[in-house]
């Protein structure tokens, strides 16, 4: 389980990947993913992959870990580089096959595709491998504070992803108590069709179900017993604090927009 | 004070009221043990004393509070809670989250939060956990976070119900030693709803619940001797009351009147003493 980085798993250390705010970590990636869009040559693409080489190795987890995790997408990638390849046209024809042809100008065009989909992709999951939910959730709910004035209830909903990445694994637990409550009774989950599988999940989601309803009426007689109050403000004991080193990865990232538009303009 | 005045109460869709005229006063700083049978309606109690439930009009009231709608935020800032069930009142997503969460609704300052947390889980001996999530402990070790989440709040009154059934004995006597200091020390009210004898022991009033109103009001001496009574509500006698009645049915003269289990001790060694 923990040899292989799952889309969307976080691994803990204590890098300055892991280190950095989470709120510059969430918005330094959309900022990536807008360069990945802006940048078209060679020059700059590789100026790209150098700077998330460069965060891979401050994340001190190692390539092949990453690559475990996003090699099941690569084929999904691959497959659309494939098609954009063969039906793309311009530049030298390669092979040709009736109204399929590859050519120079399609080659390049999937190059690029499959290029800037391992960079998102990679780049998306450094933040996800070194930030928890939680942190991630915290930082969502720092960023979206503007739209408080737009009568976004944007803390009440931040309580409730919280509230829900805190029961994710306890309903987990649950889930295979039942299974092993369902399997001393004599169920079988392993054999038959797809269908009859399916079928046999019944009896586990209905009593899960009925728990989980049973959980959130507590659960909210006990926030309530506590002072909870969802239109009242709330202080918070998580706080998020800006560090010199959050100011230096800003200005890294800074300089890597100025050389990305220099190297595109200038020449 | 507290002061419940011939309280009835049905739970919607049930044919039976569960409480019927009960009637109870709880001095300001007393520590009141409240025992019964499964279903005898102690949890409900509690929390129609906690505003928890809709509480039926002019029945209780609460430092002068009356238990409604209207009071229901000065009463939560009074009455810390904690539940039977550990796992569905853990809210925050460790320990110390946990501790911090009343406290963030009660818009504590986050620098002024650290010490009440630190403070907290001290008193319940869980400091080397706090940043543990929910999964990592077990049920006693979450009963103990929930308590320590009572207690950062400083309320005026702590009802427990049933809030150490998974503490080991050790531990149990040591949380609740804990609490009977700051019992003593700030006058914090205490009701604890308990099946266990050496809690009801700790406290200064026992209330015994059955068939929706108070049986029996007395010290826990008093109830824990009558053993009619004690069988009836399903208690058990603490162990020292059953070595002095094994005692005394041998023909040992040991007083009467409660003794824990040290001044048995104690009252055996003096005699050891002058026997000798
Ligand atoms: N939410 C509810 N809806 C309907 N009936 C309820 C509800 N909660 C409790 N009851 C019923 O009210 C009665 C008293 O329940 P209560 O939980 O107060 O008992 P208790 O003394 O706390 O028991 P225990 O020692 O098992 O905790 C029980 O018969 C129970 O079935
Ligand atoms: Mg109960």
């Amino acid at each position: 389980m923990n040899n292989k980085v799952l889309f969307g798993m976080y691994l803990p250390g204590n890098s300055l990947m892991h280190r950095l705010d989470p709120r510059l970590k969430l918005v330094g990636c959309f900022w990536f993913v807008i360069l990945v869009f802006f940048a078209r040559t060679w020059w700059t693409n590789l100026l790209l992959i150098g700077a998330l080489g460069l965060v891979i190795w401050l994340s001190q987890v190692k390539f092949s870990k990453y690559w475990a995790g996003i090699r099941p997408l690569m084929w999904i990638i691959l497959f659309t580089a494939v098609i954009q390849a063969l039906f793309s046209s311009g530049g030298q024809v390669y092979w040709h096959w009736g109204w399929l042809a590859v050519t120079s100008a399609g080659v390049a065009q999937a190059g690029f595709l499959v290029l800037r989909f391992f960079l998102i992709i990679t780049s998306s999951t450094v933040v996800t491998v070194t930030t928890t939910p939680l942190q991630l959730a915290d930082a969502l709910e720092a960023l979206m504070k503007p739209l408080k004035y737009l009568r976004v209830p944007v803390s009440q909903l931040a309580m409730m992803v919280s509230i829900a990445l805190r029961f994710v694994p306890t309903i987990m637990d649950e889930v295979g108590l039942i299974m092993n409550a369902q399997r001393a009774r004599g169920m079988d989950f392993s054999s038959g069709s797809l269908f009859t599988r399916a079928k046999r999940l019944v009896p586990v989601m209905i009593p899960l179900f009925v728990a989980a309803f049973k959980r959130a009426e507590e659960l909210a007689v006990a926030m309530e017993a506590r002072g909870y109050d969802p239109n009242q403000a709330r202080t918070k004991f998580r706080q998020l604090h800006w560090q010199r080193h959050d100011t230096w990865g800003t200005v890294v990232w800074g300089l890597l927009t100025v050389a990305l538009v220099a190297l595109r303009f200038v020449k | 004070m507290i002061e419940v005045s011939n309280l009835t109460f049905q739970y919607p869709h049930q044919d039976q009221p569960v409480l019927q005229g009960l009637s109870l006063t709880i001095p300001t700083g007393q520590w009141l043990a409240v025992v019964g049978k499964n279903g005898s309606g102690k949890s409900t109690l509690a929390r129609l004393i906690a505003g928890l439930l809709p509480t039926p009009a002019q029945t209780i009231r609460v430092n002068d509070l009356p238990v409604d709608e209207a009071h229901l935020a000065a009463l939560h800032h009074q009455i810390g809670f904690v539940f039977q069930n550990p796992d569905n009142q853990f809210v925050g997503a460790t320990v110390e989250a946990d501790v911090a969460f009343g406290l963030e609704n009660r818009q504590v300052p986050a620098a002024a939060m650290e010490p009440r947390i630190e403070q907290a889980l001290a008193q319940v001996g869980m400091t080397a956990y706090r940043h543990h999530q929910p999964e990592q402990l077990s049920g006693g070790q979450k009963q103990r976070v929930a308590i320590a989440g009572a207690l950062a709040l400083q309320p005026q009154i702590l009802i427990l119900d049933e809030a150490t059934s998974m503490l080991d004995p050790q531990g149990r006597q040591t949380v609740l030693q804990r609490l009977q200091q700051i019992h003593q020390a700030q006058a914090l009210t205490i009701i604890s709803i308990t099946h266990d004898p050496v809690e009801v022991a700790m406290a200064d009033q026992v209330a015994v619940l059955d068939q929706g109103q108070i049986l029996r009001l007395a010290t826990p001496a008093v109830v824990l001797n009558d053993q009619a009574l004690v069988q009836q509500v399903g208690l058990v006698q603490p162990f020292s009351m059953q070595l002095r009645d094994r005692l005394q049915h041998y023909g040992v003269p040991v007083p009467k009147e409660y003794l824990t289990k040290g001044a048995l001790e104690q009252w055996l060694k003096r005699q050891l003493a002058t026997r000798a």
